[in-house]
């Protein structure tokens, strides 16, 4: 090895390929520090854990085998969830493509863009769960505070990523569609839909199992759906129900997964 | 127009796409469009409701102005556990994610059954969501944000471990080779081979669930994980909307700060 400098053979002086990066090494000491002091916050006491293990073990108890003796709840509950889903998302997209449009700064100008941008910045701050209070709250319990819940939470992320989408776009062809004597509304369809719609079909699939996900969940706090199953299963601790929920939700978000698999891989 | 060009053969119609690609997409279209028509007529709601729900809002706005500003102490108190919640569920997560994300990367581990049982692992972590985590833990280890910092740690270790191991997967393989040429361990390949190529992705990746991580923390007090989320809880059950709006007001803020932090961080490491 060239690094080799002194004539010492024994490696005294010898030069190491790879040094030592100190700085890296602070840091994650400097981390470590950090999460043992994190962990003395939150209680992490080693009695804690251990009785946690016993617990663990009873609660697993508890649960197996999974019951699937109300299964007209759950039916009803994860239809309901299905429909806030699907209907979030609609209207979300709807909703998100108009702002996700205007909030874009190669097609609009500042006075336009900052407000959307702030708009959208402000639906996504909030996860859905604590918007479907505010909805629950305003409302009235049932699956229309879910739907509009999960309808803020899709226009945030929609919005901002269609937006994100446009500005990526070549002007090139959107110029080459407008020199034909294409219209404003012709110009969007023939010029810029073509070059976002792959794009548009990956997140609104994505948002689609997002919302499913969070649809499962608004019930937690009143919002419809089948979380309020769950939760009043768990409440009145009849685990194997919560498990045989779980299962039910797991296998309906993995095929929601692969169905919109399929259907990123046909609009590609 | 002259007469050899009227007489050319009639013209090719082009068409984007194939037949049987345009059938699925013309499904697919019917699909998502029966879907939404069937979940509208069936969805019960009370349409009254949506009636006054612009007043219901107005009102509710109505108290939450002005803010009860003596609650700011035990928000931004919440909000530091909040934060201790999110990171070290975030250290933990990433913890767990990499020795697994290790095994479900093909070229780093070359058994197919353990590729698709960390896979698996993965799938599970990520289905769940970090609600019903926190439900799980709390029932295990009582309330507290113990539960909560689990759950945000589970919750996160199929998210970042299969961006893991879908990032050492797209390692290259010339610096590996060499290193293994010149005598190097698995431990020495891990560390000098793979570990400079996915440092970036690792770190982004990071930052990215830790970003997430602060959303999702501020919800899990609902469930009495410890964090904002309790502050939030109490002040709702007593109907204090003058404390809620100091809440909300909290978790805006400390979720826009983290995504600055993340994007200064993000453009000044990468």
């Amino acid at each position: 090895m060239s690094a080799r400098t002194g004539p010492d053979p024994s490696g005294a002086s010898r030069d190491v390929a790879f040094r030592p990066n100190w700085t890296a090494r602070a840091g994650w000491a400097l981390l470590a520090l950090y999460a043992l002091y994190a962990a003395t916050q939150l209680g992490f006491e080693p009695e804690r854990l251990a009785s946690g293990l016993g617990h663990g073990r009873q609660f697993l108890a508890r649960m197996f085998p999974p019951n699937f003796s109300r299964w007209e709840l759950i039916q009803s509950g994860i239809a309901e969830s299905l429909q806030i889903a699907v209907i979030a998302t609609v209207i979300g997209i709807a909703v998100a493509l108009p702002i996700g449009f205007l909030a874009a700064r190669n097609l609009m100008p500042p006075w336009v863009t900052w407000p959307m941008r702030a708009l959208i910045a402000l639906c996504r701050s909030f996860h859905p769960i604590i918007v479907a209070i505010l909805f629950v709250k305003a409302i009235g319990f049932g699956a229309l505070a879910g739907v509009m819940a999960l309808i803020v939470a899709s226009v945030g992320f929609i919005a901002k990523l269609f937006a994100e989408a446009i500005e990526e776009i070549s002007l090139k062809q959107v110029e080459a569609v407008r020199a034909t004597g294409a219209g404003f509304l012709s110009t969007l369809i023939m010029g810029v839909q073509p070059q976002v719609l792959p794009r548009f079909i990956g997140f609104a699939t994505y948002q689609l199992d997002s919302n499913l996900r969070n649809s499962t969940m608004v019930g937690i706090v009143g919002g419809g759906g089948i979380g309020a199953t769950l939760f009043t299963a768990y409440q009145r601790f009849d685990y194997d129900v919560v498990l045989a929920i779980l299962i039910v939700i797991v296998t309906l978000i993995m095929v929601a997964e692969i169905v919109s698999g399929w259907a990123r891989r046909v609009f590609q | 127009m002259s007469a050899a060009a009227s007489a050319a053969p009639t013209p090719r119609r082009w068409q984007r796409f194939t037949p049987l690609k345009r059938l699925a997409r013309l499904a697919f279209t019917l699909f998502a469009v029966a879907a939404f028509v069937a979940s509208l007529r069936t969805i019960e709601v009370i349409p009254e409701f949506l009636y006054d729900a612009p007043d219901q809002l107005a009102d509710l706005f109505g108290r939450m102005w002005p803010m009860d500003l003596g609650y700011v102490g035990p928000t931004l108190r919440a909000l530091v556990e909040t934060l201790h919640i999110a990171t070290l569920g975030t250290l933990i997560a990433i913890g767990i994610a990499v020795p697994i994300g290790l095994l479900a990367a093909r070229n780093v581990t070359s058994s197919l059954a353990l590729n698709l049982l960390a896979k698996f692992v993965f799938v599970t972590s990520r289905s769940v969501n970090s609600l019903v985590w926190a439900l799980l833990f709390v029932a295990v280890f009582g309330p507290g944000p113990l539960a909560g910092t689990l759950a945000i740690a589970l919750r996160s270790v199929g998210f970042t471990g299969k961006l893991f191991a879908e990032a050492l997967e797209e390692a290259n393989r010339g610096s590996i080779e060499a290193l293994q040429a010149a005598g190097a361990g698995r431990l020495s390949t891990l560390l000098l081979g793979y570990w400079p190529q996915v440092k970036p992705a690792f770190w982004s990746i990071a930052l990215f669930r830790w970003d997430i991580n602060i959303r999702e923390s501020a919800v899990l007090g609902l469930v009495g994980a410890g964090g904002i989320g309790v502050a939030l809880d109490t002040a709702l059950n007593l109907l204090y909307w003058d404390q809620v709006a100091v809440v909300l007001a909290a978790i805006f803020g400390v979720v826009i700060l983290a995504e600055i932090v993340v994007t200064q961080l993000r453009s000044r490491t990468l």
